[in-house]
Formats: C-alpha cells, structure tokens, sequence
C-alpha cells in the first residue's frame, strides 16, 4: 500500500462513543480511527477509559451512545465471539492461552481441520508450522504451551487473533511482562502485521516504546479524548502533558526539608529480569525520598524489591553499613523495614478482623505467635494509635472493613509504626482517600521525618511528592532517570523529566 | 524424544509393567492368560465407570456419583427385567437414557447454577443411591436367556476365557481415546480443565462441553451397571458403595492431574490394571489380608500424587529457562 497523504479510509471507525456505568462517565463521545498499516496507540493514565474503550469496541461491552464502522459498514458486536468473526481480535497481557494444550491445538481450539469427524492432528500441526513460521518463529507445535516463553506465547496469541480476524488487532498492554529482547521480539512480529495492512491497536504505559513502533496516538484523560496526533510531529513531552492534563506552572512550596542524618539504608544494583531495572539508592535518617513516575514506571516494584516482596535477582542491601539479605518480608520485618502496600484492599487490611487485631497484626508477627502480646498491652498501642493519628471509629472492635479509606489507609500506618520502624516504605498512601485524610497523611509524614525515620515514599500525586520529599528520585521504563534534590524538585521538573527524551539511560 | 506430557503415561506404564514382573517373579503363574482374562472380567465395570471419571477429571471436576448409578442401574434392569416382559435391550436402552440424562442434568446444575461439582455429585449420589433403594432393598436376582446368553459369550485363548464384558471395557477405553484426543469435544474437555475463563474468551461452549462430560459420565456409569449385573446376575441397591473414589484413584494412579488439564484415558486403563494386580497378587498369595489392596493403592496414590507434584515444578522450572533462552536467543539476533 502506498503512503496516502490524505487519511486513507480507515479500518474501522468509531464516532461518539459514550459509555456511562452507575454514577460515572466512562466514556465521553469518544471517535478514534484506526488505519490500515498503522499501529495506533491510545494513551492515557489509569481511569482515563482505554480499557472500557477496548471493550467496547470488541463487544465485551455494549456501548451506550455511538457509531462503530468496520470497512465502512455499521457494525454493532454484541460479544467477543461476534466482535472476533467480524474482524476485531485481541490480546491480553495476561496470555489468554491454555498452558495445557499443544501449541496447534490452541492455535486452532474451536476451529480445528477436520477429517470426517476427527481433527486431522498431523495437517493441524503442519498448518500450525507454516502459520508461525510467518512470524519467523520455528517451534514444534506439537510441544505444550507451557514450554515457551511468554514473550512466544503472546506471539501465538497474536497470531491466533490475526488467523481469526484478520482486520483489526488490539494489543492490550502486551509488553507489561516482557523484558526488553522480549519486547523486540514482540515489535518484529507487529512491525510485520503492519506491513500487511493490518490496523492495530497498542496499549500500554511505556512511552518509549509508543514511540518506538506507533505511527498514531488517541490520547485520554477522564472519558474525553485529548487529541489525536501523529507522533512523528509531537514530542514525548507534548503527550505527557496532554495526558496529565496538569497546568505546569510550579506551585511556591515552603518545604523545611531539615537535615538529613547518618546513612541509614544503601541500595546498590538491586534488580529483577523483567520487574525493574538495577538501581542504587541511599537513604538516611530524617530523610523523605520520594518515588515519581508514570503508572507503570516501576515505583511498587522498587518498593516491593527493597521490602523482599519479589526476590531481588541481582544486587545488594547494606543496613548502617553491614551488608543484610532479604529474601522475603519477613527478613524485612526484622531488619526493622516497613511497607505500607498500594492496594490496601488486596494486599493490607485484613476486612473481616477488628480494627486492634488490624493494628497489632504486624508487631505480634514479628515477635512469632508463639508469644503473644498481653492484652492490655494490644489495647495500650491500638489506642495509642488511633489516638495519635486522630483514627474515627466507632469501637476497636468494629472489623477494619467498615472504616472509610482513609482511616483504614491511617490503621494499616498504625500496624506498621507499632512495629517501631528504621525505615518505612509507604507506596500511594494517599490513594482513594478524601482531601481532609490526604493532608494528615502528608503532615504524618512530616512528622515522621522529623523523628528521624527515613521514609520511601511512592506517589503518583506529584503535588503531593514535591510538598514532603527530601530527594525525588524518577523512574521511568522500570529505570530510575534522574534524581532531584533542592529546588530541582517541583511538579514541572517532574514532568519535564518523565517526558523528556535525553533522560540519563 | 518423549514429550514431558507423555510422561506420566510412561510411568504408569512402567509401574505396571514393574508390578507384574514383580508378581510373576513370585507367582510364575500369574503370567497366564487366564489371569490377564480375569483382571479385564474383574475389572469391566470399573473400567468403563473410569474412563467417564477421566473425563470428569480431566475438564478438572469430580463425579461421586457413579457408584450409586451403578447400583441403581442393576436394580433398575432385575426389577424391570422381574416385573415386566421387556426385552433386556430395551431395559439396557431405557436405563442408558436415564442415566445419561441424569448425568446431564447433574452438568446442567453446574454450570447454570455455578455450583461445584462435588456438591452438586454428592447429591446425585444420594439421589440415585435412594432411587435404588426405593426399587427394592433386597437383592434381586436376574433370570433371562439373554442374560444367560450373554454371559456365555467368550473367547477362548489358550484355555482362558475372555467374556463380553471385557471386550466393552476394551472398547470403551478406545472411543474414550479416540474421543478425547481426536474430537473437538475431546479438545473442549481439556481446554474447560486448562481455564474455564481462558477457554470461554477462546470460544469453547462452556455450557455444552459440561453438560456433555456429565452425560458421558453419567452415561458410562449406566453401561457399567449394566456390566456389573452381567456380572453378578442380580442387582442390589447395597452394592458399589465406594466404587467412584476406587474410579477417582485409577484415574489418578493413570497420571491424570486431578485439577484437571492433563491427562489420558489410556493412562486410567493401566491404573485399572494396576489396581486389579495388586488385587490378584493378594488372591495368589492366599495369607494376605484383602485390606492390604487398599493399603497398596493408598501408597500408589500417594506416589503418584508426589510425583505430579515434582512434574509440576519441573515445568514451572523449565518454563524459567525458556524465558532465559528466548531473551538471549534474540538478543544474539538483534
């Protein structure tokens, strides 16, 4: 096909898309075109409605307002299944393959070659060959899918989805688990459905590789779309903008930083294959390091590697000099670490436990369950706690569950601190909370700080980040960037670090 | 090469042709054909209520129910066959239908009302066990030329006799085979134990491919009471109890995982076999307590469930490496 400089007739084209669940917009008149021989990639942070876009258009949802046009005709896919018949195929980042079944078989599930009533194994597999060695991969197809990578198995999904529909692919956050030859791997094979006239859809959170294999952007904030743009003609730092959507003028901050102590924590090449790239980071009593960067940047996994979450792969730890091995939390715990997690619902609170158990859950942990903590003593710091941190609740009874975010974000701060850390890990603690807990939790901090603890903390509320932090160390990719100290560090800085190209590599 | 899905078959296969070497080094005489004629009469109904387990298993559920099918199938065919003047092939077509259907229905429960199998099996399993009950309490004897004409049937090989009932427990295991490895249903059933959600956004008929491994079940467990009263010439609704957990063990002991996904119905024939073996070797033996063939397949069980387990970690590991050797794989070609 020839480069068409008018826009050629696109693929499909969906005008005024609006989606509304109970209470919110999901989406908001949203149009995106989508090009033969184009990868297209739809931008946006978490809850901008790529996803509910994605599945509007494949038929998991139905949409509530709007026109989809596949080769110029209206279609309407009421299911996946339908969606896939007419044309539209998608990969998931999780592999949406059967690690049991043979690499033909899952190829063709469904819609095997038969003879008479009986699937024809031997043409199954020979078609199975000759489909992948289109993407140049040479594996046996009679091997179980389990036995490749995850890279090769998102390649057999994709060419599962491109055998089946054949017009448009949607590829949802493919690379989110790949390392970076991975990714390559993966690029080679999209670069070739491009050629091929296919119109493909790219989502993820990596900006590089956007720009890396994308010739098209929708960008989204809030159900709206932003904007469309080539992105030859803009810059990684005109879409962070758009996608942020933040004015970048830099807020007067009085921040009394203090004075940072002895050297308390020193990270040197810690790193996971395929999680985050090796990093070295110091931290010191009386310091707040703060943890900036996109959605899916590496700020949790940095967290979750210091605390022993994941096993570290690479690298060493030393504590005020001595050299320390984690190899799970529990190490942590007793080097005296702490970590707040990011999902509290999943991974902090336990719901159906009262609001004390809660608090002591972490304390009695570590002194092992074969000597409890006396009862007056539970009583003693929970109450000191709730006190401390100004928790609002009706009894130390009530299960944690009931509590709003906020209170539960400050229970889960009172497990941790009633364990007396040296080093405090806090990753988003102030997710989902309302404006009035948002600014004890900072004033929390602050304090904290100036107790002498040294604290790591991970937030995508830049504001926030720039109003307590020491030091601001920015990730971007799985890798740490830059790090900004003193005036550097203001909201615009923050940004003009993420987006920019020339960023330390 | 051996593909590391074969292996499991490989070992069972191993472990019965280990175990009978072991018998017939004791028991020279255990290597006749009259005892490998035995083991398939003994085992018949068994058999055939296992491969409709394998099934069961494989689409990773459970299926409790059959020893009670069992039973209710051979009280089903003496009352029929007493109080009535119907043709046993019409009573067999007639109880084959029912259990089917009862089978069907039990899938049907399932997966409409997203309930586990085991409860919604173990109900069948009071169900049907009741309904045999209400037939009759008593062991009713079968008295029917045809009965007696069919028991009759055999080949005669070297002196040893190998009955009907043998040869459908053969056959059966060859459709189950065929079935399971060469049909699109086979394919659904391994896909539904692979990842109901995986195999539903892969366009598997969830609902049909369930109801059809119950009917199957349920099927299986109708023919293989019709088996069991050609065997014992009379139906008794006290008769089988236990029988499923004895099927669930020879599926497991034939290296299917029983969280389903893996697995093949070959492999539950030589489970059946396996288990039959140690039964005979304890006839052979004559001083042995019978209960020692269920200390043996206790054992079995339990090797074999340590062995999937070091299976699993050995996949898991070399999916590791695959990882490893894709990245530096590409790397070398970039």
């Amino acid at each position: 096909m020839k480069d068409v400089p008018t826009p050629d007739r696109p693929v499909l084209h969906a005008r005024g898309i609006s989606k509304f669940f109970p209470g919110t917009i999901a989406l908001d008149d949203v149009s995106v075109r989508l090009m033969p021989g184009e990868v297209h990639a739809l931008l946006g942070e978490n809850g901008a409605g790529k996803s509910t876009l994605i599945k509007c258009l494949t038929g998991a949802y139905r949409r509530d307002a709007g026109v989809m046009e596949l080769d110029g005709q209206e279609v309407d896919p009421a299911s996946t299944a339908e969606s896939q018949r007419l044309g539209i195929g998608t990969v998931y980042q999780e592999v949406n393959l059967l690690p049991n079944l043979t690499v033909a078989e899952n190829l063709f599930l469904g819609r095997q070659p038969t003879r008479g009533r009986f699937i024809a194994r031997r043409r199954m597999n020979a078609m199975a060959r000759e489909v992948l060695e289109s993407y140049g991969l040479d594996i046996d197809p009679a091997e179980p899918l389990s036995g490749y990578s995850v890279a090769i198995q998102q390649v057999i999904a994709i060419a599962r989805a491109v055998d089946m529909s054949g017009k448009v692919l949607i590829l949802d956050e493919p690379t989110a688990s790949l390392d970076h030859d991975e990714v390559q791997l993966l690029f080679r094979v999209i670069r070739q459905l491009k050629a091929r006239g296919l119109a493909v859809v790219f989502i993820t959170h990596f900006l590089d590789q956007v720009f890396d294999i994308s010739d098209r952007a929708t960008v989204l904030r809030n159900g709206q779309v932003v904007g469309e743009c080539l992105l030859n003609e803009v810059t990684q730092h005109d879409v962070v903008t758009m996608m942020l959507g933040r004015q970048l003028e830099a807020r007067v901050q009085n921040r009394d930083t203090g004075r940072a102590g002895k050297t308390l924590v020193e990270i040197s090449d810690l790193g996971k294959r395929g999680m985050i790239d090796p990093f070295s980071l110091t931290i010191h009593e009386g310091e707040v390091v703060g943890l900036a960067g996109l959605l899916g940047s590496g700020r949790t996994e940095t967290a979750n590697l210091i605390f022993g979450v994941v096993p570290a792969d690479q690298g060493k730890i030393t504590l005020r000099g001595k050299a320390i091995d984690i190899t799970n939390p529990r190490d942590a715990v007793a080097h005296r670490f702490a970590l707040c997690p990011e999902d509290r619902k999943v991974d902090g609170i336990v719901g159906d436990l009262s609001v004390r158990d809660n608090i002591i859950l972490a304390l009695q942990a570590r002194q092992g369950w074969m000597r409890p903590i006396p009862r007056a003593k539970v009583e003693e710091i929970a109450q000191s706690y709730v006190r401390a941190l100004d928790i609002r609740l009706a009894s130390l009874d009530m299960p944690i569950r009931l509590l709003s975010g906020g209170n539960q974000q400050k229970a889960l701060l009172a497990r941790w601190l009633a364990t007396n850390p040296d080093f405090l890990i806090l990753d988003e603690p102030t997710r989902g909370i309302d404006v009035g807990a948002h600014a004890e939790i900072i004033a929390l901090i602050e304090q904290l700080r100036a107790d002498g603890m040294a604290l790591l903390v991970a937030s995508s509320e830049l504001e926030e980040l720039v109003a307590y932090s020491t030091r601001v160390i920015v990730l971007r990719d799985r890798q740490q960037v830059r790090e900004l100290t003193g005036d550097d560090i203001s909201p615009a800085t923050i940004i003009d670090v993420i987006a920019t190209e020339e960023a330390a590599r | 090469m051996i593909r590391s899905t074969y292996l499991p078959l490989l070992i069972t296969l191993a472990t019965f042709v280990l175990a009978y070497a072991l018998c017939a080094s004791a028991y020279p005489a255990m290597l006749s054909f009259r005892v490998v004629a035995n083991l398939l009469t003994d085992n018949a109904f068994l058999g055939i209520a296992a491969v409709g387990m394998t099934f069961v298993i494989l689409s990773g559920g459970i299926d409790l129910s059959i020893g009670s099918v069992i039973a209710f199938t051979g009280v089903f065919l003496a009352v029929i066959l007493r109080d009535t003047g119907l043709h046993p092939l019409v009573a067999f077509a007639l109880v084959l239908a029912l259990t089917t259907g009862f089978g069907a229905a039990m899938g049907a429960t399932i997966h409409y009302l997203e309930m586990p199998p085991f409860i919604v099996t173990l109900a069948g399993m009071f169900l049907a066990r009741g309904a045999a009950y209400v037939l009759s309490t008593e062991s009713v004897p079968i008295t029917h030329e045809f009965y007696d004409t069919l028991q009759d049937m055999y080949w005669k090989i070297d002196g040893a006799r190998f009955r009907l009932i043998g040869l459908v427990m053969v056959l059966t295991f060859v459709v189950g085979i065929i079935t399971a490895h060469r049909t699109r249903f086979g394919q659904n059933v391994y896909a539904l134990g692979g990842g109901e959600q995986t195999a539903r956004l892969m366009g598997v008929p969830i609902a049909a491919t369930t109801i059809g491994i119950y009917a199957v079940s349920g099927g299986l467990a109708g023919l293989s009471g019709i088996v069991f009263s050609l065997y014992t010439s009379a139906g008794y609704s006290l008769a089988t109890v236990g029988v499923e957990l004895d099927a669930i063990a020879a599926v497991v002991i034939g290296g299917t995982l029983l969280t389903g996904g893996y697995g093949f119905v070959a492999g539950t024939f030589f489970g059946i076999l396996i288990m039959g073996l140690i039964q005979t070797y304890i006839v052979f033996d004559g001083t042995l307590s019978s209960w020692w063939t269920k200390i043996v397949i206790g054992g079995l069980l339990f090797a074999f469930i340590l062995l999937q387990k070091g299976l699993t970690w050995a996949a898991e590991k070399r999916a590791a490496q695959a990882r490893l050797r894709t990245a530096t794989g590409s790397a070398a070609l970039s």
